[in-house]
């Protein structure tokens, strides 16, 4: 069963992440996307980290990719693109070099180099209790001040997109009335 | 009173600050007569206490003063302190003496000129520098003085810069004068690692333990020092083009004081010259030389200041014969007459050059005795002074210098009794020229005398205006000057004429400051015969002088050959050795180290950054996802070596 | 849980691989900022495996943070491409190379 769910739910993020890359239309590549998100959503699941499951869900798949589609539409861009040209010399060709570069080097260090360290730092993943209480303890406790700065970051954030979103050269309010 | 001795050189301090804060606002004549005041109180003090010291008992004679310590460097600990000895108290009083007569006489000399009260700010600044020089309890204090005494010698010689010879005389005596700076500087060295002490005191004390060469070596560089700024050969050449400043600078410092600096360094350290007697001989032949070579020049010299000029580089040479022979009371006495009446006479010319709108050449005056009295008088006083006729001052000084030349080395006194009756020729030639004759000036009065011949004129702007009130309309008549020029020349001359009075006090006073005071051990009868030979050569000089000038029994030319006109060549000489190379040597720097190797290394490196730039920048291609593939290779990069490292 | 965490690994590799070359071949910068997307959720699932298999609920806290600094930067960079790509029909970064030295 496990097994099955895996290779399902790995196919289906590779597949999406192929479609992101290889789609000639933007819209494609947004629907593609949350293939993938889906999938590593899944992947979550079965790897007992429910409350992050979810939140990929609606964070991920309900508001990034909705935002992008909306960009999309709002600029107007959703053409196709023609994949076989590429202006820049020598940057496909260096780029899957790099690629299979990094791909091997993942595989070949994880030969001898292999996930150790201390268990349980933060706190047990299993053990009684839900997932999510889990998360929350920890969060509220051990990595309080972390989550304090992450309501401080969401907050420049919106500023900052107010800001970049609405002034223009041509003069603010008018210029995002016509967009 | 003796503690006030940091007031001597201190009042001209403060009326050097008080001028340069407000010598504009004082204006003529007020920042004068400031100045003028700052010098009479500091002699007044002076006079104070060197009536303390007289009232000490004869070989205690000696006080210092410590004021503050000006710098701590290690084992070097200087501090600014006075040295009351009899030999600094007679420089001080002869200096705030001369130096306030002298002052005074600036006050009616430099009436009208645009910058007076720079002038007196400068004059104090050079009253305060040689003060220093001459009371400072340390090598390196004098040293201070030293240099500012040569820093306002600059000033005062460039004082009419507009004038392109006035700025070049200015330029070549500091030039000059470097060169003797560097002796005193290694010698001070030399000193300090020695004795470990720069201060007169210890240093002086412990002379007589030193070794043979480095005695010989420190008086040697001490001497080189002195050379330089008492204008020997050598280094004599900054002397004569001086006489481009003001005249009362002339008078002060190229005749009195600052000139007379190198001789007080050698009587200073006389401990240490005694340890060095090759270096006496040194000195002696130079100082005799340099009497002899210069009195030649003056001999042709038709500028009524260069006379003069080549007559302070002879009498100096005098002075250092006297050093030479160990004479040091010989050489201070010559020193004190020779202030007199050098500053007599250079006042006189100054009177002159006034009274005759501003004329420098003697063959142009003649006769002036009629219309300048008091000029006259006092200048005939200084002549039979300088030239040693008896009973004036400079008789007895320069005798007792012939007297230790003859113990010395009998063609070193030859020489010198050569050079007296050279001396007594010039000046009477400078006399009868000037003051007795025809009236000479009537022939040229309908041109300029800057025009007439190339000579510089003595004040561009009182020049055009003489030419102008007097030359157009015929009606020029020599005058005679205010009081306060006439009143120091007076003063000047009764010293002059009576100083041999002190010849015998100041053996006495003077004893305690030398290691082995001196004493002459010729019998009298060859003293009196020396005497007798000495005074017949000064009236022989005085007899040819009249002969050729009063009853002109030889022509002019004869007497006046071109290479003595020429002062032998010696500044062609200089220009083609000495400047001709550095000027190549130059532009060589200039034209091909400057511009080929040192601008050719700058650009160069400019040239190599800017094209490696502008190969550079085209990896800055502007496109984001260049420098997103240049990342994953750095990515890859970094990988591949962990991997190396696993593996 | 019979799958190890080493499959999880290799397949969060691929995908983290494939999130890069896309971003280096792709002209669009939509899609570029979908591939960054798909990076950081390779290095998510990657938190989480190495969560599982060192039972430790750090990694899923850390994939958690992730999310929120994902989120802010979608927003800030989607304002800034829209800014920029305002009047353009085409949104590709190929066209924007002003910084050329």
């Amino acid at each position: 069963m496990d097994w099955i769910v895996f290779v399902v739910a790995a196919a289906a993020v590779l597949a999406g992440a192929l479609g992101v890359v290889l789609s000639t239309h933007p819209v494609h590549s947004a629907l593609m996307l949350v293939l993938t998100l889906f999938g590593i959503a899944v992947l979550f699941v079965a790897q007992e980290a429910h409350f992050l499951a979810a939140v990929q869900v609606i964070v991920y798949a309900g508001a990034i990719v909705v935002l992008f589609l909306f960009v999309i539409m709002l600029l107007g861009i959703d053409k196709s693109e023609n994949l076989a040209t590429e202006r820049l010399p020598g940057q496909r060709p260096i780029a899957y070099l790099a690629g299979l570069g990094v791909i091997a080097a993942i595989f070949l260090l994880a030969r001898t180099a292999w996930v150790s360290g201390a268990e349980s730092v933060a706190g047990a993943a299993d053990g009684p209790g839900s997932n999510v209480e889990k998360v929350a303890s920890s969060l509220f406790t051990r990595y309080l001040l972390a989550f304090e700065m992450t309501s401080v970051l969401l907050v420049i954030a919106v500023v900052g997109a107010v800001v970049l979103a609405r002034h223009s050269p041509s003069g603010g309010v008018r210029d995002a009335e016509e967009t | 009173m003796m503690h006030a001795v940091w007031l001597i050189p201190a009042l001209p301090l403060a009326g050097f600050l008080i001028l340069l804060a407000t010598g504009r606002k004082l204006g003529d004549p007020k920042a004068g007569y400031l100045a003028t005041a700052m010098m009479v109180g500091s002699f007044i003090v002076a006079v104070g206490v060197f009536f303390d010291l007289m009232g000490m008992p004869g070989e205690e004679r000696r006080f210092e003063q410590d004021l503050f310590s000006w710098m701590a460097v290690g084992g070097l600990d200087v501090h600014v302190g006075f040295l009351v000895d009899p030999l600094s108290v007679t420089m001080a009083l002869f200096v705030t003496g001369v130096g306030a007569l002298i002052h005074l006489y600036s006050v009616g000399y430099m009436h009208g000129d645009e910058r007076y009260p720079t002038f007196f700010v400068y004059l104090n600044l050079f009253a305060f520098s040689m003060l220093m020089l001459v009371l400072a309890d340390s090598f390196l204090l004098t040293f201070l003085g030293w240099e500012g005494v040569g820093a306002c010698s600059y000033f005062l010689i460039s004082f009419w810069f507009e004038r392109p010879t006035a700025a070049t005389a200015g330029k070549k005596a500091f030039v000059v004068n470097r060169v003797g700076d560097f002796g005193f500087m290694l010698a001070m060295f030399l000193i300090f690692a020695t004795f470990g002490s720069l201060n007169y005191v210890p240093v002086l004390e412990e002379a007589g333990t030193l070794a043979k060469g480095t005695a010989s070596a420190i008086a040697l560089l001490l001497f080189v020092g002195a050379v330089g700024k008492s204008a020997q050969l050598p280094l004599y050449v900054w002397l004569p083009d001086a006489m481009e400043g003001p005249t009362p600078v002339s008078a002060l410092i190229h005749a009195a004081t600052m000139v007379t600096a190198g001789v007080f360094l050698m009587v200073r350290v006389n401990p240490i010259l005694d340890m060095a007697p090759g270096v006496l001989t040194i000195i002696a032949t130079i100082g005799c030389l340099t009497a002899f070579f210069a009195a030649t020049i003056a001999c042709a010299q038709n500028d009524i200041k260069k006379v003069l000029a080549y007559s302070t580089v002879s009498q100096l040479g005098y002075m250092f014969l006297a050093v030479g022979s160990g004479a040091y009371i010989a050489a201070i006495f010559h020193m004190v007459t020779h202030a007199f009446f050098k500053a007599l006479l250079f006042l006189g010319a100054g009177s002159v050059i006034h009274g005759m709108h501003d004329e420098q050449d003697m063959k142009r005056m003649g006769a002036l005795r009629k219309w300048m009295p008091i000029t006259s008088g006092t200048f005939i006083v200084g002549w039979l002074a300088i030239a040693g006729v008896p009973p004036f001052s400079g008789f007895w000084s320069k005798d007792d210098i012939l007297l230790g030349a003859w113990e010395k080395n009998r063609l070193l006194w030859l020489i010198g009794l050569i050079t007296a009756l050279m001396t007594a020729y010039y000046m009477s030639r400078q006399v009868f020229l000037v003051f007795y004759g025809g009236e000479r000036w009537k022939k040229a009065d309908s041109r300029t005398p800057a025009e007439a011949h190339g000579e510089p004129d003595h004040e561009p702007a009182a020049t055009v205006g003489a030419a102008g009130d007097h030359g157009a309309h015929g009606d020029f008549k020599p005058h005679e000057s205010p009081g306060t020029m006439a009143a120091p020349l007076v003063v000047l001359a009764a010293l002059a004429a009576v100083a041999g009075i002190l010849k015998s006090p100041l053996e006495h006073w003077l004893e305690p400051v030398l290691a082995h005071p001196h004493h002459f051990t010729s019998p009298s009868g060859t003293k009196l015969g020396l005497i007798l030979v000495t005074t017949v050569a000064a009236l022989a000089g005085v007899g040819i002088a009249y002969l050729i000038w009063m009853r002109r029994r030889v022509k002019e030319g004869a007497v006046e050959p071109e290479v003595l006109r020429r002062a032998w060549y010696v500044d062609e000489l200089y220009q083609k050795v000495v400047e001709a190379p550095a000027r190549a040597f130059a532009n060589f720097s200039a034209f091909f180290v400057d511009a080929k190797v040192i601008d050719g290394t700058v650009n160069g490196v400019g040239a190599l950054v800017r094209a490696g730039g502008s190969r550079l920048r085209t990896v800055q291609s502007g496109f984001v996802r260049n420098y997103a593939l240049a990342v994953a290779v750095g990515a890859v990069a970094i990988l591949a070596y962990a991997v190396a490292r696993s593996a | 849980m019979s799958v190890p965490g080493a499959w999880y690994l290799g397949l969060a590799a691929m995908l983290f691989t494939i999130g890069g070359v896309g971003l280096l071949v792709r002209r669009n910068v939509l899609i570029m900022f979908m591939c960054i997307e798909l990076m950081l959720n390779a290095v998510n699932l990657t938190f989480v495996t190495f969560a599982r298999m060192l039972n430790d609920i750090g990694g899923q806290v850390v994939v958690f943070f992730v999310l929120v600094v994902a989120a802010a930067e979608v927003v800030v960079g989607l304002a800034i491409i829209v800014s920029i790509f305002r009047r353009r029909t085409e949104a590709t970064a190929d066209d924007i190379s002003l910084l050329k030295g």
